[in-house]
């Protein structure tokens, strides 16, 4: 079947836009789409965290968010406040935080986590209640679409869907074979 | 897995007049191809309600519906399963656009698009995209365990001429 379907390219490269951690130098970038509300997303977190240890400084990772709003009520929600938190330079912070709560997700949650990391609440509240980011959410979610991203989590390993597992280990062997 | 759909795809090509339909989307509720005449239509036939691949296909469809709204066109999906099967499936899954029960005589209409699939005796996982005049304009069969994605079918929705618009 793989000789009938390519496997799908990023149709929205890496660029300023994204939120990054690793260097852009790096010569294996790992781009994610994913949804704070997603128990597969939660077990990938995991795996994630551990292949950026290995990988060190060869590694660049991307988040783009996919809530799949419709099945997880507080996905969307959860990518706001990662975007407000984000928008005051601590988004990577509420990242891990959500993820380590998949569980708690409801908007006093989220307020929580953003006191816990000491940002701005009235300026957090009023971008997570206001939308403030829903432009960048859909283009996140749209460009995913235009992607190939089916579900979550889908990773890309430079700029092609990694359609393998996600455990570390499946990680590893896909971005090791890129360097 | 079979990728026989790719050996025999039988699927009705663009530029050919979408068969009519009349389906059941409740047990009290039919949906006709007549009702979206002026509109666009996406069908995507599949297999079965339940199944893995069929619920994220369904529950991605679910999130791109106002993309698809946005392109002026409305969306259906077709399985052989009984009207009752799809409330529960829909209602399980918060879908907000019809499935239809292909499933008196069963499959019927998954014939007449020529994306029935007499061995395992459900439709092929397929797309159409319809155009305001009920003329199929783009038609797709992913192999019965892949997950077709959602792109083809907004290419195809923005490759077709823009919509006339009531002044």
């Amino acid at each position: 079947m793989s000789v009938v379907f390519e496997r799908p390219r990023l149709t929205l490269p890496v660029g300023e836009r994204d939120h990054v951690l690793g260097p852009a130098t790096a010569p294996v970038t790992l781009v994610e789409y994913g949804d704070y509300e997603c128990p597969y997303c939660g077990a990938a977190h995991a795996s994630v965290e551990q292949v950026r240890q290995v990988m060190g400084n060869d590694l660049r990772f991307v988040f783009r968010h996919f809530p799949l709003s419709q099945i997880h009520p507080h996905a969307y929600q959860a990518a706001e406040a990662a975007e407000a938190a984000g928008a005051q330079g601590r988004f990577w912070e509420m990242h891990h935080l959500l993820f380590a709560h998949q569980d708690r997700l409801g908007l006093r949650d989220l307020i929580g986590y953003a006191g816990a990391l000491g940002l701005d609440l009235e300026r957090y509240v009023t971008d997570v209640r206001g939308h403030a980011h829903a432009d960048r959410l859909r283009e996140d979610f749209l460009s995913g679409v235009r992607s190939g991203v089916n579900g979550t989590p889908t990773f890309f390993v430079n700029g092609i869907r990694h359609d393998g597992g996600y455990d570390a280990e499946a990680l590893l062997e896909a971005l090791r074979s890129e360097l | 897995m079979s990728d026989r759909s790719h050996e025999r795809n039988d699927a009705l090509p663009a530029g050919t007049l979408a068969p009519a339909f009349e389906l059941r989307s409740a047990p009290d509720e039919l949906v006709r191809l007549g009702d979206f005449s002026g509109r666009r239509l996406v069908i995507a036939f599949y297999p079965a309600d339940w199944s893995p691949v069929c619920t994220d296909q369904m529950a991605l469809y679910n999130e791109i519906l106002p993309e698809f709204q946005r392109l002026g066109a409305a969306l259906v999906g077709i399985s052989i399963d009984h009207a009752w099967c799809h409330v529960a499936f829909a209602q399980s899954r918060n879908l907000h656009f019809p499935l239809l029960a292909d499933f008196q005589p069963k499959g019927e209409v998954a014939q007449a698009y020529g994306v029935y699939d007499d061995e395992i005796g459900m439709s092929e996982r397929a797309l159409f995209t319809i155009d305001e005049e009920g003329v199929i304009r783009w038609s797709f069969v992913s192999p019965i365990g892949v997950n077709p994605g959602a792109d083809g079918i907004l290419a195809s929705l923005e490759s077709m001429p823009a919509a006339q618009v009531p002044a």
